[in-house]
């Protein structure tokens, strides 16, 4: 099958989508003739012309507040916030307004708006470039979250997120841009809320988000090797969560842990091993449930910080040998 | 309150074209309407003294010629986004008084089915997207459906109203840049009612007049008395004019005053009764107004009474359909949150 990279399959969903639905247009700061920070509506300018393509003074609550109120009257804006660290500037139209306005005027009003972004670390950006604050999102009531860990599901998840008639923030990450994978060229939908298994395996389950998805795929390879089977579970959709793959994965597996690469503190970790041992997966465990997560500081500029600061393959092997081998 | 007569004979001038123009029903109307805002206003916190409400709410009493004189100026099919003390607002762009009283009490039967509640008054399907319980919160959403206006290629507007507060809040300047760089048909309406809750406007700017930070836009700013509704109307339909030719937004600053607090616990520390009472005795909106009408022979003395008559029985029977509505049921509570 044809490959493409994450950026190009998040490209030609918002290509494919503008193609077919005039409402849809990309809003943010260079996204027009730069292409966008990150290159992933590179081309798109000369197709769709400034109309549709449309570059904004660096004016984040602006972008957000424009996605709300285009929205609100018969668009499907699609905005781009260069990076996630910069939401912090769009929190009150995003929280207060765009999550908000549906419920307040009694379901008769609808924001069908999607807010892309790229979270986290590995390029060196320091504290302020590399943040993954996805948990702040998820726990806004009428806000959904999304986050594709490969380019098959990058596609097909943005044109779902678009289709969608919610405010939907679409968390990219920066350093699966370039990684490859099969991408049909067909128009297809990943439906929003539907939990993946990536692996099949039976000693313990990893529930892991976007980048950290092809760590645990790493690993869980490795792993095989001295005979420890791992089911890699990729939830995709945040919020709302379908927690009854993982539920049913940690029935068979009887062991299970988290990986994320925000800090684990208030971390969408603990929603996880909460649901897991809220439920009937409770009497099948065996071990513990684990998380495994970002410090608990900044990330740090200098490379041996930073990558010392959230989970790597290594540190996702150590812990699945050690869960598996009872020694917790 | 007694009715002020005493209207100079070149305002009657001034006027005389307008009014000619308007004719007595829609100025009867309009005159109508800034009594129906009060009388829901004054009923609105009667019921809050008699326990019937809860929460707070905020009071637009003494600016009701703002909201009649801009709402007045726009067509059926414009956008209104507004703000924290949007009762007036609402009435004016002609939503149903029972609907809101019923939002108000918190009732099924509300425009928002009692979720919203006095802060979060919309009238989605007459294009009101809604008050606004954060201080600019809509003001950068009316770039969106200006945006979405020119995408549309329809001729609609878009009014936003905001207050004094607001214009110091960074979304102002994001909002303001973006319309006027895009050229979008947005309307923003500064009401200023002098104070953001307690922060009186002389210190919170260092300029005299809000509307002139539109030369930092290169849009037109204007300041108008906003005790006069032919004022608001006349600054706001030559700026929706303009909007419609393709020529961009506009920044109108509407200089009016309210009378209550800011809210239900505010004790009003900040001003003297006397500075309050020489708004009510000598720009009251509605007795000028009246005092125009009755002038310039466009009503009579007994028309012009008969007004607040009328008012108080819309109200009347808004209370009535809202005290019979039916409350939310709890069953329901999750409904509305996802579409």
């Amino acid at each position: 099958m044809r490959e493409l990279t994450y950026a190009e399959a998040l490209r030609e969903a918002l290509r494919q989508s503008m193609t077919q639905d005039e409402r849809v247009f990309l809003i943010g700061e260079d996204v027009g003739v730069y292409g966008g920070a990150f290159g992933v509506s590179a081309g798109l300018l000369a197709e769709f012309g400034e109309q549709r393509i449309i570059d904004t003074p660096i004016s984040e609550a602006g972008i957000a507040g424009a996605c709300v109120g285009a929205a609100l009257t018969g668009m499907r804006p699609v905005g781009e916030i260069q990076f996630m660290d910069f939401i912090t500037l769009t929190m009150e139209q995003l929280v207060l307004q765009a999550a908000k306005v549906r419920f307040m005027f009694g379901g008769k009003a609808s924001v069908p708006m999607v807010l892309r972004t790229p979270g986290g670390s590995g390029t060196g950006a320091a504290a302020q470039h590399s943040e993954s604050l996805e948990n702040w999102f998820v726990h806004v009531p009428g806000l959904k979250v999304v986050m594709p860990s490969n380019p098959y599901d990058a596609k097909g998840l943005l044109l779902a997120a678009i289709d969608d008639n919610n405010p939907v923030i679409f968390i990219e990450h920066k350093l699966l841009y370039k990684t490859k994978g099969d991408v049909p060229e067909e128009m297809y939908r990943i439906p929003l809320s539907q939990t993946a298994i990536a692996r099949e395996g039976k000693h313990l389950t990893v529930v892991a988000t976007s980048i950290m998805v092809s760590r645990a795929l790493e690993a869980a390879a490795e792993l095989a090797k001295e005979g420890i089977e791992l089911e890699v579970v990729d939830p995709r959709t945040l919020k709302p969560l379908d927690d009854k793959p993982i539920i049913e994965s940690v029935k068979k597996t009887g062991r299970a842990m988290v990986v994320h690469e925000a800090v684990e503190m208030g971390g969408f970790g603990g929603e996880i091993v909460a649901r897991i041992a809220s439920s009937e997966a409770f009497d099948y465990l065996e071990a513990p449930i684990r998380r495994l997560a970002g410090l608990d500081i900044p990330i740090p500029y200098n490379r041996e910080l930073e990558r010392a600061t959230v989970p790597q393959v290594e540190n996702i092997i150590l812990e699945a040998r050690k869960l598996v081998r009872g020694e917790y | 309150m007694s009715v002020n007569r005493q209207i100079l004979p070149e305002v009657i001038q001034r006027y005389h074209e307008v009014i000619e123009l308007l004719g007595p029903e829609f100025l009867k109307e309009m005159l109508q309407d800034m009594h129906t805002i009060r009388a829901f206003e004054e009923r609105a916190e009667q019921l809050y003294s008699l326990g019937k409400v809860h929460g707070t709410m905020h009071l637009s009493i003494g600016q009701e010629a703002t909201a009649v004189g801009a709402s007045n100026a726009l067509k059926d099919g414009d956008y209104l986004l507004n703000h924290h003390r949007g009762h007036g607002h609402c009435l004016a762009w002609g939503s149903n008084p029972d609907k809101m009283m019923a939002e108000f009490m918190g009732k099924e039967t509300g425009f928002c089915r009692g979720r919203g509640g006095s802060m979060h008054i919309a009238d989605v399907d007459a294009n009101n997207l809604g008050a606004n319980g954060i201080v600019a919160g809509g003001v950068p959403i009316a770039v969106g459906v200006g945006m979405s206006i020119k995408m549309r290629k329809t001729d609609q507007v878009c009014m936003v109203i905001f207050g004094d507060g607001a214009a110091n809040e960074g979304a102002f300047h994001e909002s303001l840049n973006m319309a006027s760089i895009w050229n979008l048909p947005v309307i923003y309406l500064c009401e200023n009612n002098q104070y953001a809750m307690s922060m009186p406007v002389g210190k919170a700017f260092n300029i005299e007049d809000i509307s002139v930070r539109a030369k930092a836009y290169n849009i037109p700013g204007k300041t108008v008395d906003g005790n006069d509704p032919l004022a608001v109307y006349l600054a706001v339909h030559e700026a929706a004019e303009r909007a419609r030719r393709g020529e961009g937004p506009s920044l109108i600053e509407s200089k009016t005053y309210r009378y209550k607090g800011h809210s239900k616990s505010d004790r009003q520390a900040y001003r003297t009764r006397d500075e309050v009472n020489n708004w009510m005795d000598n720009r009251d909106a509605i007795n000028g107004f009246a005092g125009l009408l009755t002038t310039a022979g466009v009503i009579s003395e007994a028309e012009a009474t008969a007004m607040r008559d009328t008012a108080l029985s819309i109200i009347d029977r808004s209370v009535e359909f809202s005290e019979a509505s039916p409350a939310p049921d709890v069953a329901t509570i999750l409904e509305g949150v996802y579409a």
